[in-house]
């Protein structure tokens, strides 16, 4: 059987791991580094729960083959808070609107939406809604996720209080 | 839900990946953008034995204009998607790239992968009719370009040999009064399409419309061209009744089918219904 070494950057950490080349990204972050924040849902990209960052852009990873991310940089849901104590505000305005309930999809929701939160100060509903048209949640119904992703925009672009 | 076991070759070149496809032929798939490909194995749907990953190739991403519009196959659909050389020649490119799934998606797939894949949903397939794109194809064999016409032969079949690689779309630039439009209907803002329209056409000094292009997707085994709407615009003037016509046509150029989406009846009014619309698009569409 095949095995290529790969090395990785994730989450700034860099990975040197041995793996068969029919290896998913997303089996990779979870059972080869133990990183389980990143979720599995359908497996053939339907539903978005796997989205990661590669080279910082949303990207499906279980439609990516470990391999593939060979001298590459990733970044997963477990990067976004700073720390133990504090969320990120995408997080922080995902908790507050309540667009969250089992919770399965969200890491998947974050890390799509994470490039549109930081670009947009302020975006429309329809505009939110296309952002969030690649992810599945089967509990929220989606109005509070775009309420969460308003405040986000809020939160992370509110004039600097001198 | 995991794929079967297979051979990974990274080519880092066009030469390393023909030399590859000729070694393991038949047995072989190419890995472009994966974004059909790996869905594909995680249902096992294929185990090849080999798998050559493109997206080493640096050489197959680019865009240049410069006469004509060039694209490498492995060229990402987010690029397309901002690239200004592609907002200037091939808008129509540009109109479409929001509907090409999603942009996790995109971020990923490849204008070449969604070609050479052929799903008669596709956008990309009908947008190269439109535009009267040429496709080039390499093997160790020499090079060939094929029309987008002679391209997409029906589900998953185009005119790719076993040995060749899609290495290039060349796009005729669109003039500023080529006028454009693009419609599809989908359940899901990003899913493949129900049924969906791209089109050109100019108008002459009289208002006569010229080179009309109307492909259709979603609604036939491959992206088709609508040769009967497109044979009653040819050197017409726009009115009601001619758009009607035309969009009443395109029936006789699809063979929908039926799925759990939508019955072939629906996808054929669909197309119809499209049709009219993107030809009113396009006519109300200002040009310089």
């Amino acid at each position: 059987m095949q095995k290529l070494t790969i090395e990785v950057t994730v989450n700034g950490t860099t990975y040197r791991r041995e793996v068969e080349p029919r290896r998913l990204l997303s089996d990779f972050l979870r059972h080869d580094l133990g990183l389980t924040g990143t979720h599995v849902g359908c497996e053939h990209g339907v539903c978005g729960a796997c989205t990661i960052l590669f080279d910082g852009e949303p990207a499906r990873s279980c439609l990516m083959l470990a391999v593939q991310a060979d001298g590459h940089t990733i970044t997963t849901v477990e990067a976004l808070a700073p720390d133990e104590k504090h969320l990120h505000p995408l997080q922080q305005a995902f908790r507050e609107a309540h667009a969250l309930q089992c919770g399965y999809c969200t890491p998947g929701f974050l890390m799509s939406l994470l490039p549109f939160v930081e670009t947009h100060a302020n975006p429309t509903d329809e505009e939110i809604r296309e952002a969030l048209a690649g992810n599945l949640c089967r509990c929220t119904g989606y109005q509070h996720i775009v309420e969460a992703v308003k405040l986000a925009c809020r939160l992370m672009h509110a004039p600097q209080e001198a | 839900m995991k794929p079967p076991p297979f051979e990974y070759v990274a080519a880092h070149s066009l030469e390393e990946a023909l030399d590859a496809l000729a070694t393991h032929g038949w047995d072989a798939k190419l890995l472009a953008g994966g974004q059909s490909l790996i869905p594909v194995l995680n249902f096992r749907l294929a185990s090849p034995a080999v798998l050559i990953d493109l997206n080493p190739v640096r050489e197959l991403a680019f865009v240049e204009a410069n006469g004509v519009l060039r694209i490498g196959a492995m060229t990402r659909q987010r690029t397309l998607e901002r690239h200004e050389h592609i907002a200037r020649y091939a808008p129509l490119i540009t109109a479409a790239m929001p509907f090409v799934a999603h942009p996790q998606i995109r971020t990923r797939g490849t204008i070449g992968g969604s070609l050479a894949h052929c799903d008669p949903a596709a956008e990309l397939p009908a947008v190269c009719l439109a535009l009267d794109a040429t496709l080039v194809a390499r093997s160790h064999r020499g090079e060939r370009t094929i029309p987008a016409r002679d391209f997409f032969f029906g589900l998953f079949m185009t005119a790719l040999e076993p040995d060749e690689i899609l290495t290039e779309i060349r796009i005729p630039p669109m003039t500023p009064d080529t006028r454009y439009a693009f419609r599809e209907v989908a359940r899901r803002h990003g899913d493949f399409a129900l049924a969906g329209v791209a089109l050109t056409l100019r108008l002459d000094a009289e208002g006569r419309i010229q080179s009309p292009r109307v492909a259709l997707f979603g609604v036939h085994d491959a992206a088709v061209l609508a040769e009967s709407a497109m044979r009653l615009l040819d050197g017409a003037t726009p009115s009601e009744e001619l758009l009607r016509e035309a969009a009443h046509a395109v029936a006789n150029d699809i063979e929908p089918s039926s799925d759990v989406h939508a019955s072939a009846e629906y996808r054929t009014h669909l197309a119809q219904v499209l049709t009219a619309r993107a030809l009113h698009d396009a006519l109300a569409q200002t040009t310089e």
